[in-house]
C-alpha cells in the first residue's frame, strides 16, 4: 500500500533517483504543457471558438475576478503564479481517476515545495509592488515586539500550507486503498468521489490562500489607473 | 510485557484517541462558522459571493488541525519508527 510515492523508486543513474512522485510531477507537466500548447496554437477572436479555448478563457477569466475580488489589485502581475498553483493542484486531483496515476501532491515532497514557491513569492511581490523599505517596514507593525511573531507567523503559514495539501490528499489515497481491502467496489468509488471534491476544493484554498498571503504583503489600495504596472 | 507488545499496543492506543480527540474541536469550530455565514448570507444575500469565498478560507484553516491530528496517526499506525525499530531489532 503505497502511503509514499516517495519510496517507490523507479529508475536510478547514480546518485539521481526518479522516484514515482517525480515521474507523476512531470507527466502532469508534460499533459499540462502540451495541452495548452495544443489550444492556443491557433487562438480566435470571433463568435464562434473552439470549446477548449473556450474552457481555458473561462478558467483564466474566472481567476482573474477572484484575485481582483480577493486583492483589490489588478491580477496582472499574479494571475501566471497563482493561476498555476490552481490549475496544477486541481489536475493532480482530477487525474487521480486514471488507474495506476498517485497524485504527486499526496508526497509531503510536492507539498512542500508548492508552499516555499508561495513562501518566497510573497516577499518578492511585496517588494515589487512597495519597496524594499517599506516592506520590511511591515514585520515591525504594529510595534518591535512583535517582530518575532510575525517572522513566526510566516513561517506557520507556510508549514500549515504544506501539511494541509499533504494531508487531505494522502487522505484521499490512503482511505480508498484501506477500503478496497474488506470492502470491495462500492464504498471505495464512494470514497473516491468525495477524495476528487476535497481535491478540488484544496487546490482552489491553495490558490486563494496563496493569493491572500500575497495581497497581505500588497499595498492597500491598487495604483491608480495610467500607471504602468507592466 | 516485551517491548514489541507495548509499543504496538500503545501505538494503536493513541492513534485512536488521537483521531478521535482531535476532530472534536475543529468539527465544533466549523459548525460556528458555517452557522455565521448562514445568517450573514441571510441578511445581505447580494454578498453571497463573498461571504461563501471567505467561508471556504476560513473552513480550510480550521480544519488545519484536524488534518495535523489524522497525519499523526497515519504516522502511528503506518510508519512508526519505534515500531520499525523493535520489527527490525526482533528481527535480527
Amino acid at each position: 500500500m503505497n502511503l509514499a510515492p516517495d519510496s517507490l523508486v523507479l529508475w536510478q543513474w547514480g546518485g539521481f533517483k526518479v522516484n514515482l512522485t517525480l515521474a507523476m510531477t512531470w507527466a502532469v507537466m508534460a499533459l499540462l504543457s502540451i495541452g495548452a500548447w495544443l489550444i492556443t496554437r491557433r487562438l480566435g477572436d470571433g463568435p464562434q471558438l473552439s470549446r477548449w479555448q473556450n474552457l481555458l478563457e473561462v478558467l483564466v477569466h474566472g481567476m482573474g475576478e477572484q484575485i481582483r475580488e480577493l486583492s483589490r489589485h489588478e491580477p496582472g502581475p499574479y494571475l501566471p503564479f497563482v493561476g498555476t498553483l490552481f490549475i496544477f493542484v486541481a489536475s493532480c486531483s482530477l487525474l487521480s481517476v486514471l488507474p495506476g496515476f498517485v497524485p504527486p501532491t499526496a508526497s509531503l515532497s510536492t507539498a512542500t515545495a508548492l508552499a516555499l514557491c508561495v513562501f518566497v513569492a510573497v516577499p518578492l511581490f511585496g517588494i515589487a509592488d512597495q519597496g524594499l523599505g517599506a516592506y520590511l517596514r511591515r514585520y515591525l507593525r504594529p510595534n518591535l515586539l512583535m517582530l518575532p511573531f510575525n517572522i513566526i507567523g510566516e513561517l506557520s503559514r507556510t508549514i500549515s500550507l504544506a501539511v494541509r495539501l499533504y494531508g487531505n490528499m494522502m487522505s484521499g489515497t490512503v482511505i480508498v486503498a484501506i477500503l478496497l481491502g474488506f470492502m470491495p467496489f462500492f464504498v471505495p468509488v464512494l470514497m473516491r468521489l468525495l477524495g476528487l471534491l476535497t481535491g478540488m476544493i484544496q487546490a482552489y484554498i491553495f490558490a486563494v490562500l496563496a493569493m491572500v498571503y500575497i495581497a497581505s504583503a500588497l499595498s492597500a489600495h491598487a495604483p491608480a489607473p495610467g500607471r504602468d504596472s507592466g | 510485557m516485551d517491548n514489541i507488545s507495548l509499543i504496538g499496543m500503545v501505538s494503536i492506543i493513541t492513534a485512536g484517541l488521537t483521531i478521535s480527540i482531535g476532530s472534536i474541536g475543529p468539527a465544533l469550530g466549523e459548525a460556528r462558522a458555517v452557522a455565521q455565514a448562514l445568517a450573514s448570507i441571510a441578511q445581505q444575500p447580494d454578498e453571497a459571493g463573498t461571504i461563501s469565498r471567505t467561508l471556504f478560507v476560513g473552513l480550510a484553516m480550521i480544519e488545519s488541525t484536524a488534518i495535523y491530528c489524522f497525519v499523526v496517526t497515519m504516522i502511528l499506525i503506518f510508519a512508526n519508527p519505534f515500531w520499525d525499530h523493535v520489527i527490525a531489532q526482533a528481527g535480527r
